[in-house]
């Protein structure tokens, strides 16, 4: 067991791929002789070349679409984004190509795609670049989505990013990549829509993921000081969503909290709570309860930043409120 | 703008690159100078000394923690801006890139309020929302200050539309960064404002990277970006970026003829940017040799020894800049930090109408 950083669980992931198949690249802006924007990728054009690291000119749409089609082409490309943010630039093509095409085709055309970008707000970077939206692609058929909170997760979430056959998402909290964690020697992956239950407890269920979970940790241990019980989920897969261990949570503690660090109308909670109360009605005490981001631009000031990005806080108030504890 | 910069073989001689003014400029600095008043040659230097000196303050206070998020400093880069800008009046826009300090200094906003704006205060330009890629001052018609690479073109596009539409004869300049060439938007932008024959003046900074990439690593064909227009049939000129006086007289050209309907034009200035491409860049990607080699032609220095040494300033004139514009910086950052941060119901203000 080793304590490492989000970032260099990632970049584990990756090697593993690259080491062990040659179909993998990786593409995308600053990647190679930068070293990539978050640093995840630094060394590697030095060890894989550069005809598997490849620095591409600021064209997402291009070289996301190149991505598509090396993948139909039999490639297992890796694509990074410098910003999730970014991913707008090259939505046509995630959307209504890599999403569709399998579908559109009757089967006939695969996309084994990896799409790396980090996602969240909370270093203040205004309004263009703090965006979330994985939550918009979660809701995308035809691909899956997953967003890991800790480096072991990130690393056996890439091992089976790496191996699967659509084309699939994977956000990473910016806030996250400088964070440790213990990760195994052994080999292990972590399924897709298979979510994680942190702490286990009796008196709410807490649902989070990626920079969520950090606040949820707080709130938890608050929670816990005042003789609280709250069971922790992580998400961890946002699409598929793993709601058997949802529902099997909700049947023990008849009340749920939400959380989402993007904003809260529209964004994946709401889903959530819809899913659970239409599925487990019988067992809910009160309301779902949803805590995000304010529904505004993300400002760059740093206390209004705060104020929009759900804080600890926050959560207590809404536990409080609404079911009085 | 010089018709010999449009040939076929998108090699010209290297004098045909540039504008006659502009040239005349280059091989004779106090020739181009001489046709500018004392004054106006002194407001070029003021204007690149304060965005010089503004931003080692931003730096400085990036490090202390005042200033966050990204901060993309423009040092190196002073005379394109201010030689571009110079000629405009109060019609015309001006839309830009994150890189955008030294564009809105030179458009005249207000120090203190930049400045404010990235310390993230009330008092900011956008009330402390934007940040220092997102500087906007609509009442000079400066329209961001925008951090999406590309984003720009189009915005820059439909405001010289509104302008032709009004039948105004403002112009609207558009800078952008040599990386950004690489969006789609560039070229859809660039056929466009061709079509519609719009009074838009294109003027690429290529400052040789875009962040860790050099140029011709992701570029196939001639380095060179202003013979790219051809194919638009925009008329276009590569002036040297470190000279402001050879961009302000192609820059003086180019309005001019945006004014009288000869839309769009296109202005490359060759130009570095001396520091990282954002603060956090560790700069791996180049050597400090090249950057010291851009260095010795620095515009903050050899602009103003020209001029003195041409007898067009003295060196006290040339202080006393100087000490004028030391004494603005530390009053604005004065003001920056002892203004309020932005009041928390703020948050939910300019959303909507
Ligand atoms: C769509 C998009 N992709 C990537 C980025 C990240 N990014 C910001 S600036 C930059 C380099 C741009 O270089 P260039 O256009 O040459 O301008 P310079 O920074 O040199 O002034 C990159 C890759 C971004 N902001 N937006």
């Amino acid at each position: 067991m080793a304590v490492i950083l989000f970032r260099e669980a990632i970049k584990r992931g990756l090697a593993e791929a690259l080491d062990s198949n040659p179909n993998v690249f990786i593409m995308g802006e600053d990647i190679g002789e930068y070293g990539g924007a978050y640093a995840v990728t630094d060394g590697f054009l030095a060890k894989y070349g550069e005809d598997r690291i490849i620095d591409t000119p600021i064209s997402e749409a291009a070289f996301v679409g190149a991505g598509i089609g090396a993948a139909a082409g039999g490639l297992r490309p890796v694509v990074e984004l410098m910003s999730i943010s970014f991913a707008l630039v090259a939505f046509d093509q995630i959307v209504n190509m890599a999403s569709n095409l399998r579908y559109m085709s009757g089967g006939q055309i695969e996309v084994p795609l990896v799409l790396r970008a980090p996602t969240g707000a909370g270093v203040q970077l205004g309004a263009t670049h703090s965006q979330s939206f994985e939550t918009w692609l979660a809701e995308v058929p035809g691909m899956s989505c997953v967003c890991p909170s800790n480096p072991y997760d990130a690393l056996g979430l890439m091992r089976t990013a790496l191996k699967s056959k659509n084309p699939i998402m994977f956000a990473e909290p910016a806030l996250l990549y400088g964070t440790r964690g213990e990760v195994p020697d052994e080999y292990y992956e972590i399924p897709l829509g298979s979510a994680n239950v942190q702490r286990e407890g009796d008196d709410v269920t807490l649902i989070s993921y990626g920079a969520g979970m950090r606040v949820l940790g707080k709130v938890a241990d608050d929670l816990s000081a005042n003789g609280v019980s709250a069971e922790v989920i992580d998400l961890r897969s946002l699409s598929p969503i793993d709601y058997d261990t949802l529902l099997t949570s909700l049947e023990k503690t008849n009340r749920v909290l939400a959380l989402d660090t993007a904003r809260r109308t529209g964004g994946m909670m709401a889903e959530i709570a819809a899913e659970l109360q239409e599925r487990g009605s019988e067992w809910l005490d009160g309301p779902i309860v949803r805590v995000g981001a304010e529904d505004v631009p993300w400002p760059y000031s740093r206390n209004l930043e705060q104020e929009s990005y759900p804080q600890p806080a926050d959560v207590l108030t809404a536990l409080k409120k609404h079911f009085n504890i | 703008m010089a018709s010999q910069a449009k040939t076929k073989s998108g090699k010209p001689a290297k004098s045909a690159k540039r504008s006659a003014a502009a040239s005349k400029s280059l091989e004779n600095g106090a020739t181009g100078a001489g046709s500018y008043s004392q004054d106006e040659l002194l407001e070029m230097f003021r204007q690149m000394c304060l965005i010089r000196q503004f931003e080692i303050a931003c730096g400085e206070h990036y490090a202390k923690g005042n200033i966050r998020g990204f901060l993309h400093l423009y040092i190196g880069q002073e005379a394109t801006g201010v030689g571009a800008l110079r000629p405009l009046t109060d019609q015309d826009y001006v839309v830009t890139h994150y890189r955008d300090h030294g564009h809105a200094i030179s458009r005249g906003l207000d120090v203190n309020r930049s400045m404010a704006e990235l310390f993230g205060r009330k008092t900011g330009l956008s009330k402390g929302k934007g940040g220092s890629m997102h500087l906007f001052d609509a009442a000079k018609r400066f329209m961001g200050g925008h951090a999406i690479v590309g984003g720009q073109f189009p915005l820059a596009l439909g405001l010289a539309f509104s302008q032709k539409y009004q039948k105004t004869d403002g112009v609207t300049v558009c800078f952008f960064g040599d990386g950004s060439t690489n969006q789609g938007l560039y070229h859809e932008t660039l056929n466009l404002a061709a079509v519609w024959k719009v009074p838009m003046l294109f003027v690429l900074e290529n400052n040789g990277y875009g962040m860790g990439t050099a140029v011709e690593r992701v570029r196939a064909g001639s380095p060179d970006f202003y013979t790219d227009v051809d194919r638009y049939g925009i008329d276009a000129v590569e002036v040297d970026g470190m000279d402001v006086l050879a961009v302000r007289e192609a820059a003086d050209i180019a309005i001019a003829k945006l004014r009288a309907g000869e839309g769009p034009l296109f202005i490359e200035a060759k130009t570095f940017r001396y520091v990282g491409h954002s603060y956090a860049d560790g700069q791996k990607y180049r050597d400090q040799h090249e950057v010291d080699e851009w260095r010795r032609r620095d515009p903050v220095e050899a602009y103003p020894q020209m001029l003195i040494d041409h007898k067009l300033v003295s060196k006290k004139q040339i202080d006393q800049v100087k000490a004028d514009v030391d004494a603005q910086v530390a009053a604005a950052v004065k003001f920056a930090e002892e203004s309020p941060e932005p009041d928390p119901e703020e948050l939910f203000d300019d959303v909507m109408a």
